[in-house]
This record gives structure tokens, C-alpha cells and sequence, in this order.
């Protein structure tokens, strides 16, 4: 956060160095099934962000002394590749990467029926190919539709997005610019059905009155989101009509013929 | 979603999707919250008696007992040989449960790490401690042949209702077929056949959910074979 | 464990197919799997590249900074490759520093760059001894299904042709496309008994005794080689697949164009 109010970044009508006006969102496209060796994968493109998720679980949990006997862990490992951002990041988690890990771990294992597997890890994998503010977003956006894709069980699809400051004015959506000389950064996923918040952080300035504001600003973007987490998924698997319904019951022994 | 005619759509459902919100009663894919039935997986909506359930439409295997399973021994011990089923869970085969007489020590002589076999699972237990035997008729190692993997929940599609879609497959390529329902399929014949079988499956789980799914099955495998099938079933 | 153990039968139904001459995906011996090459993935770095070949999947991005040259070589630009088989591209890949395979990919794919002479590394000089263009290529593994070797330096030479240097942000004048003057390609094959295969599948990779990846220039001629796994080539075989490698060396020179 630069916290530089001497930047210029809305301008005297509303609208941003990007041509948005302060409640709109970057365009947005979210595909799932994109990888063949993951169980589940999705890819996010959110404004510059390109972001591949992908999970592999439940499975037999490494570590081994990990292990929970009574459900599965979640386990995220987010990254950001070396071309990702302007400066070349050296390859490697950092302190920064180790954090988002941890918290879209958490926001994950509460919406994933962990207790159907026990002693398993469900690894996610969220891989940023390109930055531009807001990556942790569509990381756990991308993360959940992946989920999903995997057949994973959980309460809900969990969308996410930033919030911010800049020049006084409560923003959606930041982009690069306006994180780098914003005044504040808030990160909000949560389910929009329930309204339970599963990652929140905020960084910079904030009165009470501007934090109500963001959470406004919020939450019908976060039911866009949801629905393209949802169309992504419905698109994959669309079913057309078909009269030949196999019995859908598990088939009894016999089909193991000779 | 299409919702063109209600009753032929199959309705996909995403977690989180309300199911119900009054009468019926929360099945297998679903959870209940404030008194209403939700989808928590991805997959079909299906209602049966007063049940609303949801069949995966992906997933991994999850064993259930008496399933007929096809495994792969990853592991030997002195006394049990450790069983990959295509699961979370791995599955030990006790020297007890299999139809040879094994002494301790000796398991690698009868199956080695690698091997395929048919077995069923015996038992799984509140943390998924799955047991697997080979001791009932039929069930025994595989040789030859060639194994695929497709995804659990489409294994019904394969078999098709009472068997029609394997039998159909099956006769027409002449090969013997095994469907595991942890998603692995043997296959047994002419390498040629085995291969036309192999197509067919493929062409079922990438278009499992299509109408007209056994016509292009069919039609497949017309093009392909060139024996004469006996008009049988 | 159960990773990367393969059933004995998938094994003897290769073998099985060899004997006939066959593949399992259908193949000729010397046939490639489908390729696609996309470049200018990404706008962060100065070339990159997709490349899928079959259902190996695999991103390559270059980026470029200015900084100081080596001492033994004052007016050359200096060249680094680094490769990383992610976890998200196969069940068996785990976390953490490169592992072998990852420095073995990276170092193949850095050899055919480097001894190829492909770009005017003199042309990346801005001052002698002060100042010249360190390039580095970073190649993510995304979908692992066998021969990375050849998916990975098809993305190389596809983000480096694509590349431009970024002289203007850096203050070094204006922007020019990176100087290339040949272009490598390499080919992989494996020997699975006795019998060579081209492109091999991640299947074949397992069943295979050895593997050998040659990288050859425009006119034919061996710029890197570098044989792989615990078997052996005999030399005859170690001919064909030059041999071949020059052939389909040719042929996918096109696609990068």
C-alpha cells in the first residue's frame, strides 16, 4: 500500500485509470477441467490475473504425520511463477506465499465435508501465471471450482475479492496500479448464500464507515463471481436430454462377468 | 441448466444448489441446513421414494463392502500383500483371504508388486480401514490382457441397464470385460478387439451423459469390426 | 507409492503391441503426438510460449534484466534456464526445491540454447564489462504425459522468437526483437525393447530402458544430446534416432516458424 493520495487514480467523473467506475468489476472468465492428470483443475483469468488451479484427492496424506485420523486436511500450496510479474520473482515459496497458502487452506477446509476422509490430504495447487492485483482472489476462486471439478464434497463454491481505497474514494476490484498507491486492501471470500466470511485481511486505512462501504461494494461482486464459478462448472458437464437411465444404484457384483 | 422439459432433463447440481426445501429427505451427495436439502457435490439430481439424492459426476472411489473391485499390488509384506484400488484408501490383502495356501515369508512367490487381480471388498470400517478379499468364486489374479481406468461414476453407463452396454461391447468385439467398480476395467482377447473394446469405453465416458449413447456406441464399433455379430440379446 | 507403480499388464500389452509394430495411442514409431504452439501467453514477461504436444502441457516464459556480465565473457549477454516440474502437472511431482529431473530439463533445454549459438549473445551487450541483458527462461511443467524434453524446448525456441528486449523500461534505448540466428529443435526417443519410439507417452517413458534426446540445427548438424534412464543404446540405435531426430527435427522447425 503506497497510501500516495498525490497519485491521481479516479478522475473527476468516477472512473478509473482502467476506465471502470468504482463499483465494477475486471472482466472475468473462469473455465473448469483444464488439466488431464489433476483430478480437478480450473483456470481464472480475472483483468490481467491468469491463475491455474488444480487438486489431487483425497488421497494418502504426506506427510504421514499429518495425518488426521478423523478427516482429511486440506492442504494449498499457493505460488507465483517466475514471469508472473514484471520483475522476475526468484522461483521458491517466500514468507508472502506461505501466507496466502495458509490462509486459503482455512477458508477451504471449512467448506470441504473433510469428515468423509478421513486420514487423507486433499492438495491444492494454485498457480499464478500472471499478476495484477488480487491474485489470492482468483487463486481461492479458482481453487474452489477445482474443487468442485473434482467431485470433492462441499458446502458451497466460495467466491472472492478485493476491495479498496484510493484517492479517498472506497474502490472494487483493485488493479496493480491502485493496489501499489492505494490506501487500502481488503480481501473478502464468503459464501453468498449464508454471508459467512472464510478470508478476510485488510491492509492500510480504513474508517467503520468506509469498511461498510467495501462490504457493499462486495457483495453483489462476489455473487457475479459465484455465478461464473457456477456457469464454469455447469458448461463442463451440460447434459443434454437422454431417455437411457441406467439404474443409478451402485450395480450389483455380477457385472464383473467373464 | 437446461430446463427445457422438466421430467427428461437431468438436472445438474453444484454444492450449494437448494435440492428441497419440505418433504423429502436428505440421501448420499447431500447435506442439511436451516431444514432444507442442498447438493454438496457436483452431479446429478436424482429423487427416489422420498429421498433426494445426488449422483457424482466425478470423484474419487470410495469402497463400499461386497463391491467388486480390480486392484494392483503395490506393496508385500510377510503376511499380506498391500492392494491399490484406485482410492483414497489402499487396502491390505491378508495371506488369509486369498484362495492359495501361503506361507509366512512367502507372498511375493504367488503375486509381486505390480501385479492386477480381481477381489471384493470385505469390510471398511468408521476411518475407511478398507479390507479386501480374493476368496470367493471368481475372484482371482489377471494376466494378459490390457487395464483402463475411467472414472468411477461412470461405470454404470458402461454396463448399462442389466448389463446391456458391456454385453453389447463384449459380443461385438469378442473380448472378455471385467468392470471393477472402482472405475478399472480388464480386457481380454485380440489385441485388435481389445483396442476396439477400449475405443467404445472411451466414447461412453466422454459421452456419458449424450442421448443416443449406445447407437453410437454401436455405430462405432459396425465400423470397426469386421466379424459378423450373431443377432444375439 | 501406488503413484508410480505400473500394472504388469499395461507393461506386457506394450510389449504386446511393439511386437506388431504398434502403439497403444495408434502412432507410427516416428509420429508425434497432435502439437499446439501459442505464443504471447503472458504479458509480464518479454516471450512466452504454450506448448502442448499430446497431452503434455507446458509454459515457458523469458524475462530480461540488466545487470553485469561475467567475467571471463565481459561483452556477452548471460543466459539462465530454469525448469520446474509443479505439483499441479502430476500426482507423482512434489513440492520444493528442483528435484533431479528438473535440473536434468533444464539444463538439456540450456545446452541446446547455449551451444547452439542461437542468439547473438554480443548483441545483448549495452557496455562492455559494465553492462549487458541477462535473459533468463523459466519452463512450468503443467500436464505431465511424457516428454517434457521436447514440449519444453519447442516452448523455449517459441518464447525466445517471440521475445522482445525491454530497452525502452530500462532505459536503453529503443525496444528490438531478440537476435536469433538458428534454430534447435529437439527430438526424444526411447528404446523399449529394442524397439525405437518417438515422442514416447508417460507409459512409454515407464516401460522404456533407455531414452535419448538429441537437439539438431538447420542443416542437420548435433548441437545437444543427452541419453537418459538405467538401459543402454547400442550404437546403431543411437544413429537411427540422429538420424530421425534430423528428419522430425525439420518438420517441427516449421511450426515455430
Amino acid at each position: 500500500m503506497g497510501g500516495n493520495s498525490n497519485v491521481k487514480l479516479i478522475d473527476d467523473n468516477g472512473i478509473r485509470i482502467d476506465g471502470r467506475r468504482v463499483d465494477e468489476l475486471r472482466p472475468l472468465k473462469i473455465e473448469a477441467g483444464v488439466l488431464k492428470r489433476a483430478d480437478g483443475s480450473a483456470y481464472v483469468e480475472f483483468g490481467k490475473n491468469k491463475v491455474l488451479a488444480a487438486v489431487y484427492g483425497p488421497r494418502e496424506c504426506h506427510p504421514r504425520h499429518m495425518q488426521n485420523p478423523a478427516k482429511a486436511i486440506v492442504q494449498c500450496k499457493y505460488n507465483m511463477i517466475a514471469f508472473s510479474v514484471g520483475d522476475r520473482k526468484r522461483p521458491g515459496p517466500d514468507r508472502r506465499s506461505v501466507e496466502i497458502s495458509k490462509i486459503i487452506s482455512e477458508a477451504l477446509e471449512y467448506v470441504v465435508f473433510t469428515e468423509n476422509y478421513p486420514r487423507t490430504s486433499i492438495d491444492v495447487y494454485i498457480e499464478v501465471l500472471q499478476a495484477n492485483a488480487g491474485t489470492r482472489c482468483a487463486g481461492l476462486t479458482a481453487a474452489s471450482v477445482a474443487l468442485a471439478d473434482a467431485g470433492i464434497p462441499m458446502k458451497d463454491l466460495v467466491p472472492s475479492v478485493a476491495v479498496g481505497k484510493v484517492n479517498d474514494q472506497v474502490v472494487l476490484d483493485l488493479q496493480k496500479e491502485e493496489d501499489n498507491f492505494g490506501q487500502a486492501d481488503l480481501p473478502i471470500a464468503m459464501i453468498p448464500r449464508t454471508g459467512e466470511v472464510l478470508l478476510m485481511q485488510m491492509d492500510g486505512h480504513l474508517t467503520i464507515a468506509e469498511f461498510e462501504r467495501a462490504l457493499e461494494l462486495a457483495k453483489p461482486a462476489l455473487e457475479t463471481i459465484y455465478k461464473a464459478q457456477k456457469d464454469a462448472l455447469t458448461r463442463k458437464y451440460a447434459v443434454e436430454n437422454t431417455e437411457e437411465e441406467p439404474e443409478e444404484t451402485s450395480a450389483p457384483a455380477q457385472n464383473l462377468e467373464g | 441448466m437446461n430446463k427445457e422439459n422438466a421430467s427428461q432433463t437431468r438436472e445438474i447440481v453444484l454444492p450449494g444448489d437448494l435440492l428441497d426445501s419440505g418433504k423429502l429427505k436428505a440421501g448420499p451427495g447431500t447435506y442439511v441446513q436451516d431444514g432444507r436439502v442442498y447438493a454438496a457435490q457436483l452431479g446429478i439430481k436424482n429423487v427416489k421414494s422420498n429421498f433426494v439424492n445426488v449422483i457424482p459426476l466425478g470423484g474419487r472411489y470410495i469402497p463400499a463392502p461386497g463391491d467388486s473391485v480390480i486392484g494392483k499390488v503395490i506393496d508385500i509384506g510377510p503376511s499380506n500383500w498391500l492392494i491399490d484400488i484406485n482410492s483414497p484408501y489402499p487396502a491390505p490383502l491378508h495371506v488369509n483371504e486369498v484362495p492359495w495356501r501361503v506361507d509366512f515369508g512367502d507372498t511375493s512367490r504367488f503375486m509381486g508388486v505390480g501385479d492386477t487381480l480381481l477381489a471384493k471388498i470385505l469390510s471398511v470400517d468408521e476411518t475407511k480401514r478398507v479390507q479386501v478379499t480374493m476368496k470367493e468364486q471368481g475372484l482371482r489374479k489377471l494376466q494378459g490382457g490390457q487395464i483402463m481406468e475411467i472414472s468411477y461414476s461412470k461405470v454404470p453407463r458402461v454396463i448399462g441397464k442389466s448389463g446391456s452396454m458391456i454385453q453389447l461391447i463384449k459380443g461385438m468385439t469378442n473380448t472378455r470385460i471385467f468392470v471393477g467398480q472402482n472405475g478399472r476395467i480388464w480386457l481380454d482377447g485380440e489385441i485388435e478387439n481389445i483396442m476396439f473394446a477400449i475405443r467404445a469405453i472411451k466414447i461412453i465416458e466422454e459421452n456419458a451423459q449424450t442421448s443416443r449413447l449406445t447407437e453410437k456406441v454401436r455405430e462405432y464399433l459396425e465400423s470397426v469390426t469386421k466379424t459378423e455379430q450373431a443377432a444375439s440379446g | 507409492m501406488a503413484r508410480s507403480i505400473m500394472s504388469e499388464i499395461k507393461k506386457d500389452h506394450i510389449h504386446k503391441l511393439l511386437a506388431k509394430g504398434r502403439r497403444v495411442d495408434g502412432r507410427a514409431w516416428d509420429e508425434f503426438r497432435p502439437i499446439s504452439i501459442k505464443t504471447n501467453f503472458s504479458e509480464t514477461a518479454e516471450g512466452s510460449a504454450r506448448v502442448r504436444v499430446g497431452n503434455t502441457d507446458v509454459l515457458v516464459g523469458v524475462k530480461m534484466t540488466v545487470g553485469q556480465p561475467f567475467e571471463d565473457t565481459p561483452n556477452k549477454g548471460v543466459l539462465t534456464t530454469n525448469a520446474e516440474l509443479i505439483p499441479l502437472a502430476s500426482p507423482t511431482f512434489e513440492s520444493g526445491p528442483p528435484d533431479e529431473n528438473s535440473v536434468e530439463l533444464a539444463r538439456v533445454c540450456d545446452r541446446g540454447i547455449r551451444e547452439s549459438q542461437m542468439i547473438d549473445l554480443e548483441a545483448l551487450c549495452i557496455e562492455e564489462r559494465k553492462e549487458v541483458w541477462i535473459l533468463f527462461t523459466d519452463i512450468y511443467v503443467l500436464d505431465y504425459d511424457g516428454n517434457l524434453f521436447d514440449a519444453a524446448f519447442l516452448g523455449a525456441m517459441a518464447a525466445l522468437r517471440s521475445t522482445i528486449v525491454p530497452a525502452k523500461e530500462n532505459g536503453k534505448g529503443e525496444d528490438f526483437p531478440l537476435p536469433i540466428r538458428h534454430s534447435p529443435i529437439s527430438v526424444t526417443a526411447v528404446q523399449i525393447e529394442n524397439s525405437i519410439l518417438v515422442d514416447p507417452t508417460l507409459d512409454e517413458e515407464k516401460v522404456a530402458e533407455a531414452r535419448l534426446t538429441v537437439t539438431t540445427d538447420e542443416n542437420g548438424d548435433l548441437r545437444a544430446m543427452q541419453k537418459g534412464l538405467q538401459g543402454a543404446l547400442t550404437l546403431e540405435q543411437v544413429g537411427k534416432i540422429i538420424e530421425t531426430s534430423q528428419r522430425l527435427g525439420n518438420d517441427l522447425r516449421k511450426l515455430i516458424g
